[in-house]
């Protein structure tokens, strides 16, 4: 069992309350998921030429009290591209000037026990073992903003409870991923990607799908066609719900073994494995709530 | 009728359900209002009285599952499994319904106004489902008796390996599943079709809907087919 949720806001007005409407949506999913936690969260893209990464200390020896100045200051050194942290305890959000290959190389040769989450002009991603009530704490994701996010409750199966193995996963920029469900041919996905040269940070199945489906994106497959070959390549139960720095995308496989339900109104599309994390939100009475058919696609934009 | 509200914004679905426990000729002619229900898990779930129970919203996994006797009314949608192993009584889904409405009831009447999700009436065993709209892939699957009507359509394999249910069609059949085939509408399968009509509160013509059923040739093992799986 996982929980999935997923918040769109249609009026820049309500971006900055993204984070308090979405908290007690990923505590309505505490049931489904209590080991572990995440969040990606997209907001007002960077100009063209800047990017911004978050990046994971806890799997370091100074964990939460890490030192992302120092950090900073050691990229700024040997890169000069300007880099700025945004703190959050065991998570930074670095922005900085120029592409963000550099960057992340050099942080990982830097420190090799630091985990990047996140990269791209948009996105921002944290993620955690703990409650979904302890983790929205303890980085604060009632008082984020911005357009949209995509957020998972975790009940872990298939790999181990740690940090990394959380939700979301990540691949390339821009792009996320929350799965509820567990594929039955996540190696055979990696043997075929792996000689391509995309590399994996974790045993989860989900990341299978997040490369996969990324891979097919940056090959330049429209959003739609990705899916379909996703379809098509992975194998197992699924909804996942996808984020790109413009849109939201929901896919359930054909057989609908795991749940979802949209409700649309006005303001907001929002989506969740069941209609508990959706029944505070405002106006919910009056939206259309809706069940995602099995091998249908379903995105919104912004 | 004695009104009686139970608010599950405030109060417990246990405390609910204990209560739709109690004993039968207490509860019998009653009816209880349940307000905020959110999305909860098993709400009235067990009711062994002839009480009335409305939902004032939509419903989580299982509501109104293992039924008797009771009318429950979900004027919300309700999620998987509702009236799951229904014995009597009636359930009445006003939304739409998720997988599994109906799975392997055994009596009354599961009507639902909207569409239902995959499985529907998978393995029923008895009493009747009426939809308003169409029914997900697998629906009718290995039902044993009892009766199902669609006024939409239905998704891939309807009826697969189907004992002795029948299932009424309105709208487009995407597939059969094995072992399941359209046969003419008899006048006893018309006069079914237009007593289901009434019973979920729905106005077609009777002779527009087709009759799926078991063709029987997975009842008995066939040693000459080619036994290949």
């Amino acid at each position: 069992m996982c929980g999935i949720v997923g918040l769109l806001l249609k009026k820049p007005a309500l971006h900055d309350r993204l984070g308090e409407l979405m908290v007690p949506m990923l505590i309505g999913m505490t049931e489904r998921g209590p080991d572990s936690a995440g969040m990606a969260v997209f907001g007002a893209c960077l100009p063209e030429q800047q990017r911004k990464i978050s990046v994971y200390s806890g799997l370091t020896d100074d964990g939460a009290a890490y030192d992302w100045v120092g950090l900073a200051d050691a990229v700024n050194a040997a890169l000069k591209v300007h880099a700025t942290p945004v703190i959050k305890g065991n998570h930074a959000v670095l922005t900085f000037e120029g592409p963000a290959e550099p960057v992340k190389a050099f942080v990982k040769t830097f420190d090799a026990k630091l985990h990047l989450l996140s990269a791209g002009r948009s996105i921002e991603l944290y993620k955690d073992i703990g409650t979904p009530a302890e983790v929205a704490a303890r980085y604060d994701f009632a008082h984020l903003g911005g357009s949209h996010l995509v957020g998972h409750t975790r009940m872990a199966t298939e790999s181990a409870v740690t940090p990394d193995r959380a939700h979301p996963f990540t691949a390339g920029e821009d792009f996320c991923l929350v799965h509820n469900g567990s594929l039955s041919n996540p190696n055979g996905v990696r043997r075929m990607l792996e000689p391509r040269g995309i590399r994996f940070e974790t045993d989860n199945d989900t990341e299978a799908a997040c490369r996969f489906l990324e891979w097919r994106l940056r090959e330049g497959d429209t959003l739609h066609d990705a899916l379909q070959k996703g379809f098509e390549a992975l194998d197992g139960f699924y909804t996942f719900l996808m984020g790109t720095a413009t849109e939201l995308a929901l896919i359930r496989d054909p057989f609908a073994c795991k749940p979802a339900v949209v409700a649309e109104t006005d303001d907001y599309v929002a989506i969740a494995s069941e209609f508990r994390s959706l029944a505070h939100l405002p106006d919910v009475k009056h939206a259309r709530v809706f069940e995602p058919a099995p091998e249908e696609m379903y995105v919104w934009k912004i | 009728m004695e009104d009686l509200s139970f608010d599950l914004a405030v109060q417990t679905v246990r405390a609910l359900n204990q209560f739709l426990h109690g004993p039968a000729d207490t509860l019998a002619g009653r009816h209880v209002r349940v307000s905020n229900p959110d999305g909860a898990h098993n709400i009235a779930v067990g009711i062994n009285a002839p009480v009335k129970v409305t939902i004032e919203g939509h419903a989580g996994y299982y509501a109104a599952g293992m039924n008797k006797f009771a009318e429950v009314v979900i004027e919300g949608s309700a999620s998987t499994g509702v009236a799951e192993n229904m014995m009597s009584g009636k359930v009445h889904v006003k939304g739409f319904a998720s997988n599994s409405a109906g799975a392997s009831a055994h009596g009354g009447l599961l009507v639902i106004d909207g569409d239902a999700g995959l499985r529907c009436g998978i393995s029923l065993k008895g009493g009747d489902i009426v939809v308003g709209g169409s029914v997900g892939s697998f629906s009718g699957f290995m039902a044993q008796a009892g009766r199902m009507l669609v006024c939409g359509d239905a998704g891939d394999a309807l009826g697969d390996s189907l004992y002795e249910a029948v299932i009424y069609v309105r709208g487009t059949i995407k597939s059969l599943g094995a072992d399941a085939q359209i046969e003419p509408l008899t006048e006893a399968d018309i006069a079914s079709i237009a007593e289901l009509l009434a019973a979920g509160g729905l106005q077609h013509e009777p002779a527009s809907f087709r009759r799926v059923a078991s063709a029987r040739t997975l009842y008995h093992w066939n040693a000459d087919a080619d036994q290949e799986y």
